[in-house]
């Protein structure tokens, strides 16, 4: 993060007497331009503002619906090792939904109205997480190819314009890479061991490999907020060179699995020094964008049942908050959001003592906890 | 192991996010601990996946399903503050499992604050609440005598550990959290026409089997496969 000097600082957040909107403006296109960040305090065009809670309002949702495909084989998972992997690992996806819950509350929404409108449809996740995971294989090839393209469309994101989000970025990362070597570590024992562990390995790509490709979002000229985005610097790549270098990191990684990539078409084109892949098939797509996915409407229903049937829980936290808050101390927790959230960082330090994963792996409070404060 | 793959059950399912976070970790550190005691005795994978339900040795109490949350929260005081009060005497002896239970018992002490908070919070929160968690208690009560009950086949309790004190502590502490939660403490029997440590020989309720049915057929159907 580029230095901002306290008195800078002020000068930009609360101006002085004479700031006119115009000052606001440029001060705004000025901390972009030199590729420093924008903090929550910070005046922001309102487009930007909203922009920004759209895509990590989506961002958090994917999270929170990305655990149902996987949470799906925890109960099945053929091995006590990769059981606590799985485990970890859907429980990282919640704490990186509360991680991007909370930098999106840094911008003014809340998350319990963006839930809601996930509930009600009116905001996205990820077009990846309706499509069912229909053998133990489609664990591996999660990792490998939906957190390997989240990975390639991520990193960029740690150096994105809004501080808030791309702090949350560095933490998410870090996690995520190490799910994605875990996938990639899965579907290697599959494709080494048994011929029908390699066949399931390969059914499974065969079947992740095309959606995986879809989730770097519609070609560059079919983008609608690709432009404005890049010149705000929230995005940094365009849909298309991200999906390239996806696929240039792939093939030989397929390679090395000894798993066959489901695109005839694919081959080094030693001009552009690049590969070249064949056509995505966009009606797809847009049907699942649409919501006639194959699971649209059950990754919903399950989100909205757990939603409705743990009101009773929610509300009784903050009731007992209520009736419980030490009334002296203005700083004591008397949601129950806060309540929750205390529990949360209490597992957040257990998690830490599990073995075998890394000790960063929860952390319920967000890295920008300060700016919220 | 069991309770770890109850608790896996919810992911995806819980009331709010720090509660996907918090049973998630529960179950990761419950299934950590398995992992260390089956190295113990053999292969973890052999002894979890291809055993039939006849020999598996859990206590009853931790195979019944999850229910409501309520019901998950009774399981988890009944069984954490058991697991916390058996830890910390065993972390105390000088008995084989002393460095073991010396390293879960921190794990075990937050499971039984998580455990507590809730049984607060439910008990004393609103009238549904109160009414849930009540019923979880009384529903669960019948499965903790099996906690405190002799083991056939094993001579006398472990180092460290007297049964008699140990049912008596575990009552007391939990009698005391179940008050201050304005609950009151089931009445009834606490084991629920079987013999003394049922689970402990092998005897289990119904939907045991259809657990480790779900669990065991991936790893079942592949004869010999590593993972």
């Amino acid at each position: 993060m580029a230095a901002v000097t306290a008195d800078q600082k002020s000068q930009k957040t609360f101006g002085t007497a004479g700031t006119t909107d115009a000052d606001r403006v440029a001060a705004f296109d000025a901390t972009v331009a030199a590729d420093e960040r924008i903090e929550p305090r910070d005046w922001m065009p309102d487009a930007y503002r909203a922009t920004l809670i759209r895509q990590m309002a989506q961002h958090a949702h994917s999270e929170i619906i990305g655990m149902q495909p996987e949470a799906n084989w925890i109960t099945r998972a053929p091995s006590l090792r990769r059981k606590a992997i799985l485990m970890a690992k859907v429980q990282d996806e919640a704490g990186h939904g509360m991680y991007l819950y909370s930098a999106a509350e840094t911008l003014g929404a809340s998350r319990d109205e963006l839930l809601d409108k996930l509930h009600a449809g009116r905001q996205r996740y990820s077009s990846i997480f309706n499509y069912p995971t229909l053998t133990w294989a489609d664990v591996g090839a999660i990792g490998w190819l939906v957190d390997g393209a989240a990975i390639t469309n991520q990193v960029p994101l740690c150096r994105c314009s809004y501080g808030p989000y791309a702090r949350a970025m560095v933490r998410i990362c870090k996690e995520e890479s190490f799910h994605q070597r875990q996938g990639y570590e899965l579907l290697l024992a599959l494709s080494r061991g048994t011929e029908a562990q390699h066949a399931m390995a390969q059914d499974a790509v065969n079947r992740w490999w095309w959606p995986s490709l879809m989730m770097f979002g519609p070609p560059d000229d079919a983008s609608s907020h690709s432009e404005q985005s890049m010149a705000w610097k929230i995005k940094r790549h365009s849909n298309d060179e991200l999906r390239r270098r996806f696929v240039d990191i792939c093939v030989p990684q397929a390679e090395a699995l000894g798993l066959e990539l489901p695109d005839p078409d694919i081959r080094w084109n030693e001009e552009l020094g690049r590969h070249d892949f064949g056509a995505i098939d966009w009606s797809e797509f847009q049907e699942v964008l649409k919501g006639n996915g194959p699971c649209n409407e059950q990754r919903i229903a399950q989100r909205r049942t757990a939603h409705e049937e743990g009101a009773w829980v929610r509300e009784a936290a903050a009731v007992y908050a209520a009736k419980h808050a030490p009334k002296p101390s203005p700083s004591s927790s008397t949601t129950a959001t806060a309540t929750a959230s205390a529990s949360a960082s209490a597992s957040a330090s257990a998690s830490a003592a599990a073995s075998d994963q890394p000790a960063a792996r929860t952390g319920a409070s967000a890295p920008h906890e300060e700016e919220t404060a | 192991m069991v309770l770890s793959h109850r608790l896996g059950e919810w992911a995806g399912h819980a009331p709010v996010l720090e509660e996907e976070v918090a049973l998630a970790n529960i179950a990761l550190d419950l299934l950590g601990q398995a992992r260390v005691l089956l190295s113990l005795v053999g292969d973890e994978d052999e002894l979890a996946y291809l055993r039939e339900e006849r020999a598996f040795r859990n206590l009853q109490l931790v195979e019944q399903p999850n229910g409501d949350f309520a019901h998950t929260i009774a399981r988890q005081l009944y069984f954490s503050v058991y697991q916390h009060l058996l830890y910390e005497r065993l972390a105390a002896g000088d008995g084989e499992f002393a460095p073991l239970a010396a390293k879960a018992v921190k794990e075990v002490a937050y499971h039984r604050d998580h455990a507590e908070q809730w049984v607060l919070r439910l008990g004393d929160g609103t009238e549904e609440s109160h009414r849930r968690m009540q019923a979880g208690l009384d529903a669960l009560w019948r499965f903790t005598g099996e906690m405190f009950q002799p083991v056939d086949g094993l001579d006398g309790p472990p180092s460290g550990v007297d049964r008699e004190e140990l049912r008596n502590r575990w009552l007391a502490a939990v009698t005391d959290v179940v008050e201050r939660a304005t609950l009151a403490l089931p009445t009834g029997p606490q084991s629920g026409g079987w013999a003394a440590g049922a689970g402990r020989q092998g005897l289990h309720t119904e939907p045991f089997g259809r657990m480790i049915a779900e669990m065991q057929h991936l790893h079942r159907s592949h004869p010999g496969a590593s993972w």
